[in-house]
């Protein structure tokens, strides 16, 4: 056909966007758009969006600091940025779409060479997906200070910076390396008891007096006891509530009591740890923030769609990279490497839609609460809100969407020659699959569960650790004992990690190590 | 909302975590550099390219649990023919079914990435050096450098120095007896109460009087002065320049295999880049000779070829003309570096050896002497060459000569560096 028989093209007045360029203007008009049905359809309670337009190299450099705009600086991150960069170079991998910051405002990268059709799914996605559940997920509410983040890692940057300058770049590093190996170990998982104050601390102490002289009978004291085993054992007793043992966060410990740090080396102490905590809920909820903000930009661009504010080329376009994004190979395929959390998040977001609005029997069954209560947003913002990857799957994993995957359980014995399928998408296993999935998504579980038990300041100073062992699986052996040599340098004494099977008490393998060279 | 474009900020965000980790890694990967170069063509032997450490130095540890033992329940989706009961076969280890182990890199062994040109080259030639470069020669040009001279009562105005102008300001306000602020307003207040109080009118007329000179004088003393305006004074000095001259005196003749010529040119190829990159002011000159020698480009040096027979003699002969033409002594450090298979005129050997006692060795710095060999030599290669032992005998405890043999690609960077290794001074003592 030739160019002169071509029809004139007729621009529909209101499609936001033709083509696949942007500029700021074409951001502003589809921002507001996304707002529009964000806040008024979907009823999305978000921070301040702040977007920023970054290069493939910005959006590099950002990948190796955990994606924060800034952070202070470490070799490790060096590390990760020089292989991101060869696995980028070679084609490997291609770059996120986008990286969202969890902070008041929140700050939302979007890469400069991505399409107006892709750049509308980021702001819906991160900007409005991830930044509603990071305002209302109660994990992030109890863990994270959004409005505080970048200006604490402003302050750790310069403070490293800082300490670098006056004790040496090596110096630092060894601190800062020996905290990273613990960082998986420097959260608080529950919140802490708050320290009770002095006035309630007399009162009591008088209510403590006042029952001691209510049961006084002085036919005790005549009554023969095992004298010194029971002092040895109260002694003990107090000892461990001193130092408010167990304690499972070990770099807590080791800034508030390692004898031997000086105070700045507490302090990175301090900033590594605030670090992994304002991650930890991150890890808690991978699948479900995922889920949240898949649905919330496949629901937006359908709407967008739907009111003719984009064409089908763009929505087409979105559709290819949304099913990219929410693809799941199965077990047995190549491209296998664990559930999408993309895909079972949205698959589950959806699956919640169904059965509020349309509900089978077998949903009203094993759903009685939202099965039919008609309206699948609220419901949806409730579990936003309440749940974190564990509790969520446990809840709410339906048996027509396990259907639907085909989810089994593979155990996987020691003892055993085989593998083997112990449930399956079944009426009898339903409950047993979704329990282990739920089971998956349990960070506790996921994390081994170690404790600081005992520790004699007045003696040898030996700090003993107990690891609980779960079903068996012991530690990574070279890590362990790496990662015990930074913890034995902190701590600057001898350390003892035992392997404990709890259940019968017997001691499975077991850790030493002896400070090197100590700090301070 | 709120749109902000970053493209424009610095990049390079990540460097000086990079730097830091290379440095880390540096011992492994230096090691994997020259490891690197044994491999590559003359032409790309300063390129950057990828490196492969072991991951050793930088592992980055944590407590986690063991990828093998005990008792794992995985959920895996898209069932098509199990049910409950069913045995699988253990799929081989590392791959296969249900292995999600391993998340963050876990049990790696090795780390490629990607090293740039100039990281690549300041690994590559750490630590070497033209040793005694001695003679330094206060060239006309050399570069000037600006350096802190005291201060001055002009210059620009971002020169100036604040703090010697306060200092001065302040000197003279207090020499000239300059009222103060607070003088003044202490002033102000007695004659305000005066005023309202009436009492003592002496006392106010002389107060007003006090006041009229102090304000009087506030203005024909000013607070700062252009008497008292310093500014940092930079004086341009010439820095001295030590300049040196590398002579490489390459034999070509027919007795040189294809092998011996690529270890040689391997070497000068190292020799070239090592100069180039570490001393602006060093000229190379290339002689090549077989039975005649000439001075030749560094294209024709490297990539041509020539044959014929062998007289060493001619290429001193030529180091030593163009020594008389164009470099003096005085003023140069000179060095040399020569390659050859160590085969020789039997008549020229004298003539070599007078030569290197007479006109040239009293005049070097430094002279290496590289010998290439086949590689596949038998035991009877391990008989002194004609050349070799004619140096041997030149060479004395004071004479400046270094000799070695190589036989194989990898022996070129250690003896490379052997021979230009930075002396230490206990060594040199």
């Amino acid at each position: 056909m030739s160019l002169k028989t071509a029809p004139p093209k007729i621009i529909d007045p209101k499609l936001l966007y033709t083509g696949g360029d942007w500029n700021f203007e074409t951001i502003n008009k589809v921002y507001a758009a996304i707002e529009e049905i964000g806040r008024g359809e979907l009823n999305l309670d978000i921070y301040r969006n702040q977007i920023e337009v970054i290069t493939a190299e910005q959006m590099l450099d950002a990948y190796s600091s955990g994606g924060m705009p800034l952070f202070y600086k470490h070799w490790s991150f060096g590390k990760h940025f020089a292989r991101d960069e060869a696995m980028y170079r070679k084609g490997y991998t291609g770059l996120a779409y986008e990286i969202v910051i969890n902070s008041d405002p929140c700050v939302v990268y979007i890469m400069e060479e991505n399409t107006i059709t892709m750049q509308t799914l980021v702001i819906a996605h991160a900007g409005f997906g991830h930044n509603h559940f990071f305002k209302n997920n109660y994990c992030f509410k109890q863990w994270t200070d959004a409005s505080g983040i970048l200006d604490y890692l402003d302050f750790a940057k310069a403070y490293i910076a800082q300490c670098e300058d006056r004790y040496g770049q090596t110096a630092v590093e060894r601190v800062i390396d020996s905290a990273h190996a613990l960082q998986s170990h420097g959260v608080h998982r529950f919140p802490r008891k708050r320290m009770p104050d002095l006035r309630s601390e007399q009162k009591r102490a008088e209510e403590r007096r006042a029952h001691g002289e209510r049961i006084f009978n002085d036919l005790w004291r005549t009554v023969p006891t095992k004298k010194a085993r029971t002092r040895d054992k109260a002694e003990e007793e107090r000892r461990r509530a001193l130092l408010g043992l167990p304690e499972e966060n070990i770099l807590y410990f080791l800034e508030k009591t390692a004898p031997r740090l000086q105070g700045w080396q507490r302090e990175i102490l301090r900033i590594v740890r605030n670090v992994a905590q304002y991650f930890y809920p991150q890890r808690m909820t991978k699948m479900m923030n995922e889920g949240c903000a898949t649905f919330v930009h496949h629901r937006i661009m359908t709407r967008l769609h739907e009111q003719g504010k984009i064409d089908d080329g763009a929505f087409l376009e979105f559709l290819h990279s949304h099913t990219g994004v929410v693809f799941q190979p199965t077990f047995d395929d190549r491209r296998y490497s664990g559930i999408n959390p993309y895909a079972l998040g949205f698959a589950m977001m959806q699956d919640i839609e169904r059965i509020v609005l349309s509900p089978t029997d077998e949903d009203r069954e094993w759903m009685p609460d939202i099965a039919g209560a008609g309206d699948p947003y609220n419901v949806l913002k409730d579990c936003w809100a309440n749940y974190r990857d564990e509790s969520f799957v446990s809840q709410y994993l339906s048996p027509r969407l396990i259907r639907s995957l085909g989810l089994f359980n593979l155990r996987d014995d020691e003892e055993e020659a085989e593998l083997n399928v112990t449930h399956i998408h079944n009426e009898r296993g339903y409950r047993e699959v979704r329990r282990a999935l739920s089971r998956h998504y349990d960070v506790a579980r996921r994390d081994p569960d170690i404790q600081i038990v005992d520790v004699d300041l007045t003696g040898d100073r030996r700090l003993i650790l107990h690891h609980r062992v779960l079903d068996g699986v012991l530690l990574e052996e070279a890590d362990t004992d790496h990662v015990l040599q930074h913890l034995a340098d902190l701590w600057g004494y001898d350390v003892l990690l035992l392997e404990m099977d709890e259940a019968e008490d017997v001691v499975m393998n077991e850790h030493t190590a002896k400070p090197r060279a100590t700090f301070g | 909302m709120q749109v902000i474009d970053r493209r424009l900020n610095p990049g390079g965000k990540s460097l000086a975590n990079r730097q830091r980790f290379i440095r880390r890694a540096r011992a492994q990967v230096k090691r994997a550099v020259r490891e690197a170069t044994s491999g590559r063509s003359i032409k790309d032997i300063d390129k950057g390219g990828e490196v492969t450490i072991p991951s050793d130095g930088v592992r980055e540890p944590t407590l986690r649990r063991s990828s093998e033992g005990g008792t794992r329940d995985y959920v895996l989706p898209g069932n098509k023919e199990y049910i409950e009961g069913d045995s699988i076969q253990r799929p081989p280890r590392g791959g296969g079914a249900g292995n999600e182990g391993a998340e963050d890199g876990g049990g790696e062994d090795e780390f490629r990435f990607a090293l740039s040109d100039e990281e690549f080259l300041d690994l590559f030639l750490e630590d070497l050096e033209l040793p005694d470069l001695a003679k330094r020669q206060l060239k006309g040009e050399g570069i000037p450098q600006w350096r802190r001279a005291g201060y001055s009562t002009s210059g620009s105005p971002s020169n100036m120095s604040l703090s010697r102008t306060m200092r001065n300001s302040l000197s003279r306000r207090i020499a000239l007896k300059r009222p103060k602020v607070g003088e003044i307003a202490a002033l102000l207040e007695e004659i305000a109460a005066l005023e309202e109080s009436g009492a003592d009118p002496e006392r106010l007329a002389a107060a007003r009087e006090e006041l009229a000179r102090q304000q009087k004088r506030t203005k024909l003393i000013p607070f700062i002065d252009p008497l008292d305006v310093r500014y940092r004074r930079l004086e341009s000095t010439p820095k001295p320049v030590a300049q040196a001259v590398m002579f490489c005196l390459m034999d070509v003749s027919g007795s040189m295999s294809e092998h011996m010529k690529d270890l040689a040119k391997r070497f000068y190829a190292l020799l070239y880049l090592f100069l180039k990159r570490r001393y602006k002011h060093v000229e190379v000159v290339f002689i090549r000779h077989t039975h005649e020698a000439e001075e030749v480009d560094e294209q024709t040096f490297f990539y041509s070829r020539e044959t014929g027979g062998t007289v060493v003699s001619t290429a001193l002969e030529e180091m030593a003309r163009i020594l008389e033409a164009r470099f003096k002594p005085a003023d140069w450090n000179i060095y040399a570096a020569q390659a050859s298979d160590g085969d020789n005129a039997p008549s020229d050997n004298a003539k070599t050896a007078a030569l290197l006692t007479s006109a040239i060795l009293p005049l070097c710095q430094y002279y290496a002497y590289l010998e290439v060999g086949a590689d596949d030599d038998g035991p009877a290669s391990e008989r002194p060459t004609t050349l070799w032992r004619t140096y041997a005998i030149v060479n004395g405890p004071e004479s400046p000569i270094a000799m070695r043999k190589v036989r194989h690609r990898r022996d070129i960077f250690p003896v490379f560096r052997e021979l230009f290794q930075k002396k230490d001074q206990m060594a040199e003592a």
